[in-house]
């Protein structure tokens, strides 16, 4: 069940961590990256970083794991970091997905964190691999001016290193920071670097020793809106009846820089390129294939303005807030479709059943600070179990429906700062006997049928005190 | 009822025929009654279909955001609950101001769904709460009916209540207003009082109180029943009627019906101390008195008797003197003569309009217009004189009441066109006896005369033409008779000396009816019928089920939507602070309160006249008196609903001249004049410069030019008088979509002061200063 991984398509993270490889199981310094390429793309609001690292191992013995470093101050925005290696020679070649896994070093210096990268073939003495990291960082443009008015771009720093943090040598390096527009009012020189076009260049950089840092600030124009979900509660309620619920409650904000002052509706709708330029007029949400019954509403009512596409393969939903978002300006809204049921429900050899469904968000381009997804299984479900390809938080609750009698159980997952790219599918395992689906309509008779009896009953009572 | 009037041997067969008919029948109308109560219910489901499950209009928001306290906090805080969120900063206790029927109908409702675990929101239980009452009043008018005239004219008058346009117009799903539940109560009360007039059952009078309770829980019109009552048990008494049951049916209905309404916060000590309820009192005594004279009557002696009665009515007419020059001097005494507002206008149509702007301002409180009538009952219009008559023949206790009750009613609807409501359910009834008669009479013609029947022995035909519905209505008698034999003894040789007779002569008459004539009567009644079902089905999916929060209106390029409204107040909720103040004219407080979740300073409860008219005052002054009137209250934001780019009729420039008036009501410095030129009410260059300065004006058309360049002003069919300003006080911090509502936020002290330095005078006053003045100005604080 995982999604096969295309090499760009994937992932997107942003924010600037050096990266380093280290081989825990030997000495640092038997490892050295022989060449580094580092690109930063910034043209949304989430900074995604392709890095590119040609992994040598110098030391005597074999080695099978790999680190990376990040300064303390990108780990917290740090939403996931992926690694790919090649596979295959020439034409031929595959990518692989490597396990990662947050390391704690006691030596670390000035608290930088660690992820180990576990390479599939230990890297012998004398070898080398190229690795493929990706890494996103959500939050990490920092709005400057904070406030901003309607007619104004908006403008955003970026912090990072012109040098890769890394525990290891690294003989040579560079980094290019992309930006969405020609319009960079200041950056950091270190050089050499180079402006041209929407891109910067640092480097190359020759034989930068371990933890080699070098601050950069820059300062351009970003007028992609920020949508960032504050709250995200997806509910996915399954029934044996062959219907799948998914509703989902979004508390949307505009991350960017704040709204300031007035807003003029003739502004805005005359001259839309130039005023609002960052607002968030739409959005669109990816969902499944087949749905059906979607609405798109809010606590006091439906929003009309809304699409929905479908086509064989996917469906899209656009949808627009009942206002247009400027920085700061938040909205919360609900939405809410129903699936077939074989499309994600299957019975697994041991005779459970599980379902496969998405995690994530399926706005795209779009941050969430807190998911909460809670699946509903049919009542009389027992052993659930969730499979999740990345840590989350995990428990059960209790879920009261339409005429339930001893709840239904529901499997709660919590992450925090989720990006699209993690929108991997989960597993929940559960074993459910079809007997259970006939509890409620024959309770329904039951209750019927036995109105009826006491309907009967009283019209040939005679409760009269007299004769 | 003809069986014992046949021939011995026919006895047996006829009465097997009789009671499998009977049964037949009865299973019959019950399956016509469920029918009725569906498509009562599913009549009003076209706004659901065509728009949303969204609550509508104004007051509805209200009672929504008052039922999902209750529904939160329970009943207890309910009752205690003191409402900062409005009226800023007097603030209001709803507990003690609201009628709760509503409210706790809809919150019981959703708690029992809760508790067998069927999770509807509140919101779905207010949306749908209407239909589902809506068919109660139907069963209701069927009970009602069948104790006026039997069952053929209960289906009848059911049938045609269900699908009233203007019951509709009230009760569509969203429509969630106290109207839904309380005509339901305001027949079913009727209908208990004329089964206790029928049947002089205790039994019944002790329901009949507490369906009076709960109109009173409801609706502020309980007044109507509370005389409408009265007045029938004295034309009884006039007309010679008085009964025991008539006691039966009244006493106890006063007695605890008083007692209980008294339990109603809002309604409180007001049960005995205002005029609206003095009728009943009153009456209430004449009927003790000719009940005892009638009981010394029946214990003297003829002689003995008439001097009895010069005796009592020389010391009693003493003693009413007496009593009434206290109470005429205790009413006198107070201004309104002990009665409220609406009350008043009521009895003098134009009391409102003189005295009191703020009821006339509203456009439900104006008279109907005819139109009106005919889409508001259609068909029953003309009806209604038939089942007058109807009513008359024979003039029963029951038929008296209805004949009472919609002569009433029409009198009312005429002085209010919400008062339509109250009358559509006698006109149903009225209508129903008229058409179940009509059918009676032309079908009996008709089998009387097809020749397989006339050749049978008279008895036979006249069993066999006699209808269903009153065959039926016999035997549920005769059965009911059984049940309750002493009371309802009188009662059933009434009934069995009266038709008897009577259908043999009118048998008689009705043979003069020729066939044809009777064939053709019945289609076009059934036309008749027709029209009016299609005349209710049309104005049920156009005219009535609009939410007025959302507009649509269709182009050549389809369905457009316009959802300002909620735009407006999404925005307000989500992006402003959650104690800021909002200021808008009194319509939108509901509103606001419950879909922005915002304070606001007035609203449609306008219980506090000077409160709206502080309000109207700032919208109607030039900016800068504007904002110290708004600055003294706190508000943070102003909202302005605004027509002019799209056509949308009822914004604040319609609304403004009532602004002024009720403003100019209690601060005598606005004068509706200064806003009129030559009597006329324009907004074009000829507008006088008052209008055009004033802060409605300024706040609707700010930047309106830059839309079209020639602020043409699509509601008024003109472009405006003044396109080019600039606001100095007020700044524009959100305008919907389609302009039609347009927030405006405060600036801030700072700002004015920097403004003001050419008037040191005003400039110097600091907050606490221009607090005072505020508050003790209140007769002219702005000059």
């Amino acid at each position: 069940m995982e999604v096969p991984i295309r090499a760009t398509g994937l992932l997107g993270f942003t924010f600037f961590s050096l990266l380093f490889f280290v081989c825990t199981s030997s000495p640092l310094h038997s490892l050295f990256i022989s060449n580094a390429e580092r690109r930063i793309d910034a043209t949304s609001h989430i900074v995604k970083v392709y890095l590119t690292l040609k992994v040598e191992n110098a030391g005597s013995t074999p080695t099978s794991e790999v680190l990376l470093a990040f300064p303390p101050t990108q780990v917290d925005h740090l939403a996931t970091v992926e690694v790919l290696v090649t596979k295959g020679k020439r034409k031929k070649t595959t990518l692989v997905r490597l396990d990662v896994k947050p390391t704690e070093l006691p030596d670390a210096p000035d608290g930088a964190k660690y992820f180990t990268i576990f390479l599939a073939n230990p890297l012998n003495s004398g070898e080398s691999t190229t690795l493929e990291v990706l890494y996103l960082f959500t939050h990490s443009l920092e709005p400057f001016p904070a406030e901003i008015g309607q007619s104004e771009s908006q403008l955003v720093h970026y912090r990072d290193s012109a040098l890769i943090l890394s525990p290891y040598h690294i003989k040579q390096q560079t980094s290019f920071i992309k930006t969405p527009s020609r319009k960079v009012e200041s950056f950091t020189r270190v050089e050499p670097t180079n402006h041209a076009g929407t891109e910067i260049k640092y480097g190359p950089y020759e034989d930068r020793p371990p933890y080699s840092f070098s601050p950069i600030l820059i300062h351009f124009e970003n007028n992609s809106p920020f949508p960032v979900v504050e709250e995200l509660v997806r509910e996915v309620e399954i029934s044996h009846w062959g219907n799948l619920q998914v509703t989902e409650q979004y508390t949307l904000v505009h991350g960017g820089a704040r709204h300031k002052g007035v807003f003029s509706r003739v502004d805005f709708q005359s001259r839309p390129t130039l005023s609002g330029a960052s607002s968030l007029r739409h959005l669109l949400a990816r969902l499944p294939p087949r749905v059906h019954s979607v609405y798109y509403r809010d606590e006091i009512g439906n929003i009309s303005s809304s699409h929905l596409r479908t086509d064989s393969r996917k469906s899209e939903l656009e949808i627009e807030p009942r206002y247009p978002l400027f920085g700061g300006w938040k909205a919360t809204f609900v939405i809410g479709y129903g699936l077939p049921l074989q499309d994600f429900l299957f019975e697994s050899s041991d005779d459970r059943r599980y379902l496969n469904f998405t995690f994530g968000c399926p706005l795209l381009e779009t941050v969430v600070d807190k998911l909460t997804v809670k699946v509903v299984l049919p009542e009389g479900s027992k052993d659930p179990s969730a499979v999740v390809p990345f840590p989350v938080d995990q428990h059960l609750e209790t879920k009261y429906s339409y005429l339930d009698v001893v709840g239904r159980t529901v499997v709660v997952m919590e992450k925090k700062n989720l990006v699209p790219v993690q929108n991997s599918h989960f597993q929940v395992y559960y074993t459910f006997k079809p007997i259970f689906m006939l509890a409620e309509p024959l309770m329904l008779a039951s209750a019927f049928f036995l109105f009826f009896v006491a309907c009967v009953a009283y019209l040939h009572i005679d409760l009269s005190i007299r004769k | 009822m003809a069986a014992p009037e046949s021939s011995a041997a026919a006895v047996p067969t006829l009465y097997t025929n009789n009671a499998l008919r009977n049964a037949f029948g009865g299973v019959l109308a019950f399956f016509i009654l469920l029918l009725i109560g569906v498509m009562a219910f599913s009549i009003r489901l076209f706004s659901v279909i065509k728009y949303e499950s969204v609550i509508h209009e104004f007051d509805p928001y209200f009672n929504y955001r008052v039922t999902q306290f209750l529904a939160k906090n329970g009943i207890y805080e309910f009752w205690n609950w003191f409402d900062d969120r409005t009226w800023y900063p007097l603030g209001r206790v709803i507990g003690g101001t609201v009628y709760p029927g509503l409210t706790l109908t809809a919150g019981t409702i959703w708690w029992l769904l809760n508790s067998l675990n069927i999770p509807l929101s509140v919101e779905t239980v207010c949306v749908f709460t209407a239909p589902i009452f809506s068919a109660f009043a139907s069963w209701a008018t069927y009970l009602l009916t069948k104790e006026v005239k039997g069952t053929g004219a209960g289906l009848t008058a059911a049938a045609l209540l269900a699908m009233v346009p203007s019951y509709i117009s009230r009760s569509v799903a969203g429509s969630y207003d106290n109207e839904a539940v309380a005509i339901f109560a305001l027949i079913f009360t009727f209908y208990l009082y004329i089964k206790t007039l029928n049947t002089g059952s205790l039994f019944y009078a002790t329901l009949n109180s507490i369906a009076y309770f709960y109109m009173v829980c409801s609706w502020g019109g309980y007044t109507f029943i509370i005389n409408l009552i009265p007045m029938h048990v004295l034309l009884c008494i006039v007309t010679g009627r008085f009964s025991s049951r008539l006691y039966i049916a009244y006493a106890p209905l006063v007695v605890l019906g008083t007692l209980l309404a008294a339990l109603v916060p809002v309604v409180g000590f007001n049960a005995v101390m205002t005029s609206e309820h003095f009728a009943s009192f009153l009456v209430f005594i004449i009927l003790h008195v000719v009940a005892f004279v009638y009981y010394i009557k029946g214990i003297l002696t003829p002689k003995m008797f008439k001097v009895a009665v010069t005796l009592v009515v020389s010391v009693g007419l003493a003693v009413c003197c007496a009593v009434i020059a206290v109470l005429v001097a205790l009413v006198a005494s107070s201004p309104t003569k002990g009665w409220s507002g609406r009350s008043l206008s009521l009895l003098d149509p134009t009391y409102a309009s003189k005295y009191i702007p703020i009821i006339a301002s509203v456009s439900e409180h104006q008279p109907p217009t005819w139109p009106s009538y005919f889409m508001d009952i259609n068909v029953l219009a003309f009806l209604v004189p038939a089942g007058i008559i109807a009513c008359f023949s024979p003039l029963s206790d029951a038929s008296s009441f209805v004949v009472l009750y919609i002569a009433t009613s029409v009198y009312f609807s005429g002085v209010m066109v919400r008062l339509m409501l109250v009358f559509a359910p006698a006109a149903c009834i009225t209508s129903g006896i008229a058409l179940s008669q009509a059918f009676d009479v032309f079908t009996r013609s008709i089998k009387f005369q097809l020749p397989g029947i006339a050749s049978n022995t008279e008895v036979d035909a006249a069993e066999t033409s006699s209808s269903t519905a009153e065959a039926q209505n016999d035997v549920e008698k005769s059965e009911e008779t059984s049940k309750n034999r002493p009371s309802k003894k009188s009662k059933k040789k009434e009934k069995e000396e009266k038709p008897l007779p009577k259908a043999k002569a009118e048998k008689k008459r009705l043979l003069a009816l020729p066939l044809d004539s009777s064939v053709i009567s019945l289609l076009l009644l059934i036309l008749l019928g027709a029209l009016y079902v299609v005349h209710c089905v049309w104005a049920a999916a156009e005219a009535y089920s609009a939410p007025s929060i959302v507009l649509t209106s269709r182009s050549h390029d389809g369905l457009h939507v316009f959802d300002d409204f909620r735009e407006a107040y999404a925005w307000l909720r989500h992006n402003t602070d959650v104690d800021d103040k909002v200021a808008s004219w009194w319509d939108y407080g509901y509103q606001t309160t419950a879909m922005a979740n915002r304070t606001v300073i007035v609203d449609n409860n306008t219980w506090n006249n000077t409160h709206i008219a502080t309000v109207g005052t700032a919208m109607s002054s030039p900016e800068k008196a504007a904002w110290e009137i708004f600055h003294s209250l706190d508000v943070k934001y102003v909202l302005v609903v605004f027509g002019g780019l799209v056509g949308y009729p009822s914004d604040d420039i319609n609304k403004f001249l009532w602004m002024v008036r009720i403003g100019g009501g209690v601060f005598p410095h606005i004068k509706e004049p200064d806003y009129l030129r030559d009597g006329q009410y324009r907004i074009d260059s000829q507008a006088t410069p008052t209008m055009l300065n004033c802060l409605m004006y300024k706040l609707s058309y700010y930047r309106f030019v830059e839309t079209d360049g020639k602020a043409f002003d699509r509601v008024r069919q003109t472009e405006i008088g003044k396109k080019y300003f600039k606001l100095t006080h007020f700044e524009e911090v959100f305008t919907t979509h389609h302009w039609m509502v347009r927030i405006y936020k405060l600036k801030p002290p700072k700002n004015r002061i920097r403004g003001k330095t050419k008037k040191p005078k005003t400039k110097t006053s600091t907050t606490s200063s221009r607090a005072k003045r505020s508050g003790t100005g209140k007769k002219n604080p702005w000059h």
